[in-house]
């Protein structure tokens, strides 16, 4: 499993080495989507988040903004990592192959969520500079975005998968992947706004459920890609 | 090698086989002939274990159709050249072969050879597929079912839009494939150069056999 696992993901690495896309068109939509957000709502506004605690309301709204580009972001990933295999026929050439079903899942989100990580970096980054809000504990943060990333990955590619072999995939995907990630967006939020605000008990909590979604995730999608692969 | 009865596969409801019947040796190189929709290609995805036995029944290299678990074993074992190339676009002619060696168990030291031997080496080893005339890819798909050595080669139109040296190069690779102990059944509309390839003609119509014939062509055997 894990040799068919490296072998899956190092061919899809490859090909985005090749065609850049991740670099070329991921990363910039993902750019101007932090950009619109921030525009779209003014420095100058400021939130009341406790008794006698204000903050600008870009910099408290930064931990959703953040992570509904790096959904967005990760909706095209998916697309494209399965818009590769269905494109010349190639799931089909996956399943002559014998790959074990599991493999290929674990193959695929692993490259997903490499390219999102190296994705989040920049996008952070960027998020930092434009919307301007503290950092209390960046290992929280680290955590968060390493969980959330495998999390988001393991859904995505589960339902990628059901959706590569409709014609309609392109608009199928966002359909059938923003309601079952909308618990990891709503907990990666959480945790994210307690590294960078505090409390800090409260985020590593969150990012225990984090780790959570990304097991069940992952669980799911190993035992379920086979049955999924052949009705692709 | 091929044993069915009264096979029957649906595709998105439809009955694209409707009860054939067929059986084919080791050795044998069969060719399906009929107008188009008549199920040559769904024949071909049955053998090769992608598409479902809905009814009937059926045994490919001796393993039940019917059986998942057997499907896959089916896979293994059988090598299937269909319209699509079965190759990613973006990567190289060589890191193409590479990967799919590799995905298939096969020997990895045959990837030179083999690149060599098709006319793949040189300079092409280092051509995106994208890039690539049509023969080309198509010689590219024959490197990756020659690189998993088959026991049964399910060919679907090979000679469709290649050139008089890209379709003596098929033929060429089909009689390689025979010699080495391989079984060939070939969906062709190009009657007058498959025939010479042929040890027998199987007519379908409707998704049913509605003949065969025998053929002179240069199997191992002929039933």
């Amino acid at each position: 499993m894990f040799r068919d696992a490296w072998l899956m993901a190092s061919k899809d690495l490859r090909i985005e080495r090749a065609t850049r896309v991740g670099t070329g068109q991921i990363l910039p939509f993902g750019g101007l989507v932090l950009i619109l957000f921030g525009l779209a709502i003014s420095p100058v506004y400021q939130v009341t988040v406790a008794v006698g605690v204000r903050r600008p309301m870009l910099a408290q709204a930064a931990p959703g903004l953040f992570w509904i580009t790096v959904l967005l972001a990760a909706l095209l990933a998916l697309g494209r990592s399965f818009a590769v295999e269905s494109t010349d026929g190639n799931l089909d050439a996956l399943k002559m192959a014998g790959l074990d079903p599991a493999g290929i899942f674990l193959g695929k989100s692993a490259a997903v969520a490499a390219q999102l990580l190296a994705l989040q970096l920049v996008l952070g980054i960027g998020a930092f500079i434009l919307y301007g809000p503290p950092l209390a504990d960046p290992v929280l943060l680290l955590t968060v975005v390493i969980l959330a990333t495998l999390g988001i990955t393991a859904a995505g590619t589960v339902y990628a998968a059901v959706a590569s072999g409709l014609r309609v995939r392109d608009t199928m995907v966002p359909l059938l992947v923003l309601p079952v990630v909308a618990p990891v967006l709503l907990a990666a939020t959480k945790a994210t706004e307690a590294a960078l605000f505090g409390p800090l008990d409260n985020g590593w909590s969150w990012a225990m459920l984090l780790g959570v979604f990304a097991l069940l995730y992952a669980g799911v999608g190993m035992l379920a890609f086979g049955p999924i692969m052949e009705e692709s | 090698m091929v044993n069915l009865s009264g096979a029957i596969s649906l595709i998105g409801g439809f009955p694209a086989l409707a009860g054939v019947d067929l059986t084919v040796d080791d050795g044998e190189i069969v060719v399906l002939r009929g107008p188009n929709g008549a199920g040559k290609s769904t024949l071909l995805r049955l053998c090769a274990g992608l598409a479902p036995l809905n009814g009937g029944s059926g045994t490919i290299l001796g393993h039940d159709l019917a059986s998942r678990e057997r499907r896959r074993r089916i896979r293994r074992e059988t090598g299937l050249l269909a319209h699509q190339t079965f190759l990613y676009d973006e990567l190289t002619v060589e890191d193409n072969l590479r990967f799919w060696a590799k995905a298939n168990r096969a020997d990895p030291s045959t990837v030179e050879p083999i690149l060599d031997r098709l006319d793949l080496g040189g300079r092409l080893r280092t051509v995106k597929i994208s890039a690539l005339s049509a023969g080309q890819r198509r010689r590219a798909s024959v490197a990756v079912m020659v690189c998993r050595r088959p026991k049964i080669w399910l060919l679907d139109e090979p000679h469709a839009g290649l050139d008089q040296a890209g379709r003596d190069f098929i033929d060429e690779i089909v009689r390689h494939a025979v010699r080495f102990g391989a079984t060939v059944i070939i969906a062709s509309h190009d009657h007058g150069r498959v025939s010479n390839l042929a040890t027998r003609t199987v007519h379908l119509v409707g998704g049913m056999v509605t003949g065969a014939e025998d053929g002179q062509g240069e199997g191992r055997s002929v039933s």
